[in-house]
């Protein structure tokens, strides 16, 4: 993606189901391939959107098929970012225990967030006007990785 | 996802396939260590060669199901992690939980 070259966009409403998921994953991973995003960095991406959108229907909207969970994604160069929003009533990142302690090693739940930073540069949570999670995710694409297409 | 079960002696194989992520295979995996528990099966190992993607549903699935079997005096190991499914679980420090292997042979000689 040379420098000069426009933002590609993605704006997605969907449902509150796990099978809404996929929709997003393979929007965004095409808009990773329309941008010179390599395969490696898109497949991280697509996993941390999946962790924040599985986050969004289950603990944002609680599985309730009403309300929407909002995604929009923007590729400029060298960098991809993604939004997520859900309509439920918020949380308390700080709350969230790290899932690395030894006493936490073993439970079940509790790793998507930290998924989330670990595969994306820059992770920040707030509310929307409506009092939901948004969540906000960015990628600083490597150089390498901008010049090569469909690379696996 | 898909999976397919084969037992070797007393050690039960379960290979899986494809997505193990949130609302699909998270719960298949549950199902098949409780089947196997059931079936006196306490020595299982998991194929994860053809697991071309797992989330954090599909990883905490597989840690429940280890405390499962070692509550039931069992044992639980992995086999034929992808390099990408072996940075998942190093990044969480599960890499330390897990007895892994890349060898069938091997992995099942490990079984006590």
């Amino acid at each position: 993606m040379s420098d000069d070259a426009p933002v590609l966009r993605a704006s997605l409403i969907l449902g509150s189901r796990f099978c809404d998921i996929e929709v997003a994953e393979r929007a965004v991973a095409d808009l990773c391939s329309l941008g010179e995003c390599n395969a490696e960095e898109s497949y991280w991406v697509v996993t941390a959107l999946r962790e924040a959108l599985a986050n969004a229907i289950r603990h944002g909207n609680r599985l309730d098929t009403a309300r929407r969970v909002r995604v929009e994604c923007a590729l400029e160069t060298g960098r991809l970012t993604i939004r997520v929003e859900d309509e439920g009533d918020g949380f308390d990142v700080s709350a969230v225990p790290d899932p690395t302690a030894a006493e936490n090693l073993l439970r079940p739940t509790g790793r998507g967030i930290f998924y989330m930073r670990q595969f994306m540069n820059r992770v920040e949570f707030g509310r929307t006007p409506a009092g939901g999670t948004s969540v906000l995710m960015v990628r600083e694409l490597r150089p390498s990785a901008r010049s090569v297409c469909h690379e696996e | 996802m898909k999976s397919e079960i084969r037992d070797r002696g007393d050690i039960r194989i379960i290979g899986l396939a494809g997505k193990v992520t949130i609302g699909a295979g998270d719960v298949k995996i549950r199902e098949l260590i409780d089947s196997s528990l059931a079936q006196g099966k306490k020595k299982i190992l998991l194929d994860l060669g053809g697991v071309s993607t797992i989330d954090s549903s599909g990883i905490g699935e597989m840690v429940a199901c280890y405390t499962t079997v070692t509550r039931n005096q069992g044992q639980l190991k992995l086999m034929n992690l992808s390099p990408k499914i072996s940075d998942i679980l190093q990044v969480t420090q599960l890499i330390t939980v897990f007895d892994i292997f890349d060898d069938e042979q091997e992995a099942v000689g490990s079984f006590t």
